[in-house]
């Protein structure tokens, strides 16, 4: 079982600890397996996250990433094995708690900025359209501009803003730098990190891991279905005296 | 600032906190900026922050008052004990280093005296004065 604790692991002493936290975990999945045909894309994934936290989900194309993220976000639902949000099996309960920017586009492509923030207020009760014209701002963007004479980049900054705007208390990312210049990246990131609330969960996958070092608290490496490696990123850097992305190369050699 | 992502940035933050209360960039006594405030600014983790800030309260370096924020220490002795502390990891490296590539002492000693102002035109950090100009 992998669980990843909820309190900051500060040098303190740890006090009284009950043994049992009273707080669920934000997301947990037991014995979770997903197959297409043939192929194992989870295999009996056994994870533990709890809330207030950034984690990475790192690992190579095809280590199940995305089909993790799919099913907790309740796009698939054909899978075996356990996985709650906040103690929901993914469905309508749980996706109104869960905010998830899949890893291709979801808009129609002829239309504006500010439609899209209509649409996703239509949609989503709990859509904050002031914070997301603020975000569309952060990023530099036009509102009236037309998402297919914006280049991918702003594509990509438009879908952020929209799937960070929701007072959610899980958001799932699917890859949300890759395909982006190593400027916007950090424009993005420092968007994400500047509407993170503290009490929300944070799921970012990815194979871009450099980029995320310094907004990560944790990090669940997988490898073929299952996870191989995982902690906070600051003991793992301490234990390896190197980089995440130096463990991830050494983890994936 | 530019970490070094092969230590806990945690540290590194915990250094260049103590570093801003040294050189007065925050002073004795007066409020320091908020935790998401400074994960903005350094595009790090709030957690990180926190953890950092929490470190800096262990050593006596700042206080945190429940409503108002978090202050850094009126302990003036506290923050000389800390340049201390802080300029003598820096000499042990030095040291370390010049004997690395075979210096002598007097050598070192030297060495120090002859670049001790070559600094000078890149300081960038040092608190200005009010109303101080460029020209």
């Amino acid at each position: 079982m992998t669980t990843i604790a909820t309190t900051a692991p500060g040098p303190r002493e740890p006090e009284m600890t009950d043994p049992t936290p009273s707080t669920q975990p934000l997301i947990m999945t037991s014995g979770l397996t997903k197959t297409y045909g043939r192929t194992t894309a989870l295999d009996s994934l056994d994870l533990e996250l709890e809330g207030g936290r950034i984690i990475g989900l790192l690992g190579e194309n095809g280590c199940g990433k995305t089909t993790l993220l799919k099913i907790l976000a309740g796009v698939i639902s054909d899978y075996t094995g356990e996985a709650r949000i906040a103690g929901h099996r993914p469905g309508p309960q749980s996706k109104a708690r869960v905010s998830f920017l899949p890893d291709t586009s979801f808009l129609p492509h002829g239309a504006r900025a500010r439609y899209c923030v209509e649409l996703y207020g239509d949609f989503f009760e709990d859509f904050d359209a002031h914070k997301a014209r603020e975000l569309l701002r952060f990023f530099g963007l036009d509102e009236s501009m037309r998402l297919k004479e914006m280049s991918k980049g702003m594509r990509e900054k438009v879908q952020i803003a929209l799937a960070m705007s929701r007072r959610a208390e899980v958001f799932l990312l699917d890859e949300p730098i890759s395909g982006v210049d190593p400027a916007a990246r950090q424009v993005i990131l420092d968007g994400i990190l500047s509407t993170f609330e503290e009490d929300s969960l944070l799921l970012i996958s990815t194979h871009l891991i450099h980029d995320l070092e310094p907004i990560l608290d944790s990090v669940v490496m997988m490898r073929h279905g299952s996870v191989v490696l995982a902690g906070e990123a600051d003991d793992l850097r301490a234990a390896h005296g190197a980089s995440l992305d130096d463990i991830f190369k050494e983890t994936y050699r | 600032m530019q970490f070094d992502s092969t230590l806990p940035i945690w540290l590194q933050l915990v250094t260049e906190f103590s570093r801003r209360i040294v050189v007065g960039l925050w002073p004795s006594g007066t409020k320091m900026p908020g935790v998401r405030g400074l994960a903005e600014e350094l595009g790090v983790n709030p957690n990180t922050i926190q953890r950092a800030l929490s470190e800096l309260e262990r050593e006596g370096l700042c206080r945190s008052e429940r409503t108002s924020g978090r202050f850094v220490t009126e302990d003036t002795d506290r923050i000389d004990q800390l340049r201390a502390e802080l300029a003598e990891g820096a000499a042990d490296e030095f040291v370390s280093r010049a004997r690395g590539v075979g210096l002598t002492r007097s050598q070192a000693q030297q060495l120090l005296t002859d670049r001790w102002d070559h600094h000078d035109h890149h300081r960038d950090d040092s608190p200005r004065p009010e109303g101080a100009r460029d020209d």
